[in-house]
């Protein structure tokens, strides 16, 4: 069996495709940082807490009401965005013109109390939830056994990252997002309504979060904690990426997804740091990261 | 003339017997402390279900011992050495508490246990794993009752190895309790004849565990033994059902693995799965007696952690009653000399190193069609007497230990 460095290429590409899933979550989590700091300039560190509530909601609505998977793909991303959007219209905004730093504060203890509500409720050893019947077992590619739920894993986050790109760089709708952003008080004497079209926004962004969270219910152990612990290496993901490139964040979250796969491999003690010492090494160079824009 | 001074000296006598039997109970209230993780990642296992556990026991007793009230106050240490020492001192030191309980984290442990032999106050040890509490982490003011690293390794590993899972891929949590429960194992593997193929240390904690058990598969050992705990342990042994690590043909070992674990995980996912525990809630009439109890106040059954809470405290207030005191030499002596028969041991002994022996199980997860109910988990396969379970005093490093 042939080599590199000393582990078979056939080990070797099972974790590349691995690290390749993996960085879909990155990819997905990250982009909803990116479209809310991007749009909106709020370092909303409570992403994680809805990363979570997405995973929880589908495993509450499955136990309580049978909700299937499919239906809890649009249903529990759809409530825990609504509650995006109080959160937004009750709290956020009352902080909009102040400094960065007060939407940071603001979102981390709104995350801390939601993690510490739900942990009260559900404890922290996890609940379960099955992976759907029709993604049961996998396929022998070979060189690995890829579970087929971790296929469509990688498949829904490329359309959703691809599907967000497109429509806030490509269409109408983005454009408005975007000017609106940048001049509200223009935009709002052309009739816009800005703040509706800021809830909605950060709504969007929050709906991605808990998208992620019921593409992982199936596979990671669903705590009230599980946001807190990705959440950080999502945060090195966006600034790598440069804050608020939206293409940024998708493109590093698949490459730090895979450096990370090959970490696992070579030194897997430091596979989680290695993310940070990219991020490191990225901001000695690139300040504003590898797709931001120099401000 | 005879008589009065009889009389005189009886109630001289008697006045000042009663006098020291109060002065013998300090501030005439015994106090006990209770110190866990209360929201982190041992808060299942141990946490507030702990607390209530500590109070059963209390109210069992009579919330009293010789006259002197009971008082119960808890923190939660947060998993921090740096907070569980200075709750700690604070307790002992100003709040007047006589013993602490609890006590989940090793490192939590170690550290409380130091505050405590400074101030000459009692600890019991429940939640932690460390097999180093008694061994050079030992002081003469705490007491380790539940379990610890040495039986864990000792129980599954060698009854895996005897099965003919002769070749090993150890994956551990990169940090004290995860190399200790990996030396424990390789130690025991090799002694039996087995061989460790592959060891690889994961960060603490790991949320995906999807690269391990692709290397686990590839490495072609026979047996994939999990050297961590909690959430590491669920999701790694999750990952390992998804890519199919047990229908390829090896076997997985879960070293360190708790009831609330395994109900998390459910029977679907972790059947068939051999661990070594200190107690189970279905093993005797007298656990699942005091179990039935414990659910109707908590709405969960008991870890062996909660009933060795329940268990060790009892002991403790007996100790207290029969010697009259809350001294800590002299009641951790009286619990010493007195054998444990309980709901939670039968003829466990404490140790001059504070080990608290008693006879530990080799247990199975049970298959779905086996179980009856959602806390209907384990199969004892096996009991493991204490004399074989716990490191023998010949090897220990304690230093209140004559070797």
């Amino acid at each position: 069996m042939s080599m590199i460095f000393g582990v078979p290429v056939a080990v070797l590409s099972g974790q590349l495709l691995l690290g390749l899933i993996n960085g879909a979550f990155y990819a997905l989590l990250s982009l909803g940082l990116a479209v809310i700091f991007g749009l909106l300039k709020i370092i909303n560190f409570a992403h994680g807490a809805f990363y979570m509530l997405g995973a929880l909601c589908t495993v509450v609505l499955f136990d309580s009401l049978g909700v299937n998977y499919w239906v809890a793909l649009i249903l529990a991303p759809l409530l825990v965005g609504i509650f995006g959007i109080f959160i937004e219209y009750f709290l956020l905004r009352k902080i909009a013109n102040a400094d960065h730093i007060y939407s940071l504060l603001l979102t981390f203890g709104l995350a801390l109390v939601i993690q510490g509500v739900f942990t009260n409720i559900y404890g922290v050893s996890g609940l379960r939830y099955a992976i759907p019947d029709v993604f049961k077992g996998g396929v022998n590619l070979g060189f690995m056994f890829l579970p087929y739920y971790r296929a469509w894993v990688i498949l829904a986050a490329l359309v959703i990252c691809f599907g967000t790109w497109f429509m806030i760089e490509k269409t109408k709708l983005g454009s408005y997002l975007r000017a609106g952003t940048e001049n509200s008080q223009l935009m709002q004497a052309f009739g816009i309504n800005v703040p509706l079209l800021v809830s909605l926004t950060y709504g969007f962004g929050v709906m991605l979060a808990a998208f992620a969270g019921v593409l992982a219910a199936p596979i990671y152990s669903v705590t009230p904690v599980m946001g807190g612990n990705i959440l950080i290496i999502v945060f090195a993901v966006v600034v790598i990426g440069g804050m608020g490139s939206i293409i940024g964040a998708v493109i590093t979250g698949l490459a730090m997804g895979i450096i990370e796969g090959l970490t696992k491999v070579f030194y897997p003690e430091a596979s989680s740091t290695v993310i940070f010492l990219v991020m490191v090494l990225v901001l000695l160079v690139r300040p504003a990261g590898l797709f931001g824009k120099e401000a | 003339m005879k008589l009065i001074k009889k009389i005189l000296t009886t109630a001289v006598t008697s006045a000042m017997l009663a006098g020291s039997a109060q002065a013998a109970i300090s501030d005439n209230e015994v106090r006990i402390g209770y110190l866990a993780d209360m929201s982190g990642t041992y808060r299942d296992l141990a946490g507030p279900n702990g607390l209530t556990a500590l109070e059963m026991a209390v109210e069992d007793f009579g919330g009293q011992v010789n006259g002197a009230a009971i008082k119960i106050v808890s923190a939660d240490d947060r998993n921090s050495p740096d907070v569980a020492s200075s709750t700690v001192r604070q307790w002992v030191e100003a709040d007047g508490v006589d013993m602490v309980a609890g006590l989940v984290a090793s490192s939590v442990s170690i550290a409380a246990t130091r505050i405590l032999e400074q101030s000459d106050k009692l600890g019991i040890v429940s939640g932690s794993a460390a097999s180093s509490i008694t061994n050079e982490h030992c002081t003469p003011n705490h007491i380790h009752y539940v379990y610890d690293t040495y039986p864990l390794a000792n129980g599954t590993a060698q009854a895996v190895v005897q099965e003919g899972g002769d070749s090993w891929f150890i994956l551990t949590a990169d940090y004290a309790f995860g190399h200790a429960l990996e030396g424990d194992v390789e130690k025991v593997v090799t002694d039996n004849g087995g061989t460790v193929m592959q060891k690889v240390r994961h960060p603490f904690p790991t949320g995906d565990f999807s690269s391990f058990i692709l290397q686990a598969q590839s490495s072609g050992a026979k047996v994939v033994a999990l050297a961590n705990a909690g959430s590491d342990t669920t999701n790694a042994i999750t990952t390992a059902g998804e890519f199919g690590l047990t229908q390829s043909g090896q076997t997985l070992a879960a070293l360190l693995l708790f009831l609330t674990d395994v109900h998390a995980l459910g029977v679907d996912a972790a059947q068939g799965i051999q661990l070594t525990t200190g107690w189970y809630w279905d093993m005797d009439e007298d656990a699942r007696a005091w179990s039935d109890r414990f659910i109707e106040k908590t709405g969960v059954r008991p870890t062996m952690v909660h009933a060795g809470i329940y268990s060790s405290t009892m002991h403790y207030l007996n100790a207290v009653k029969e010697s009259a005191t809350d001294d800590t030499q002299t009641v951790r002596q009286q619990m010493m000399d007195t054998p444990i028969n309980d709901m939670f041991a039968k003829g466990g002994v404490i140790r001059e190193d504070g080990r608290m022996v008693h006879d530990m199980y080799l247990a199975q997860v049970k298959t779905p069609a086996e179980s009856t109910n959602e806390w209907d988990l384990y199969n004892i396969v096996r009991t493991i007497p204490a004399e074989e379970a716990y490191r023998p005093l010949s090897e220990s490093q304690c230093k209140l230990v004559n070797n």
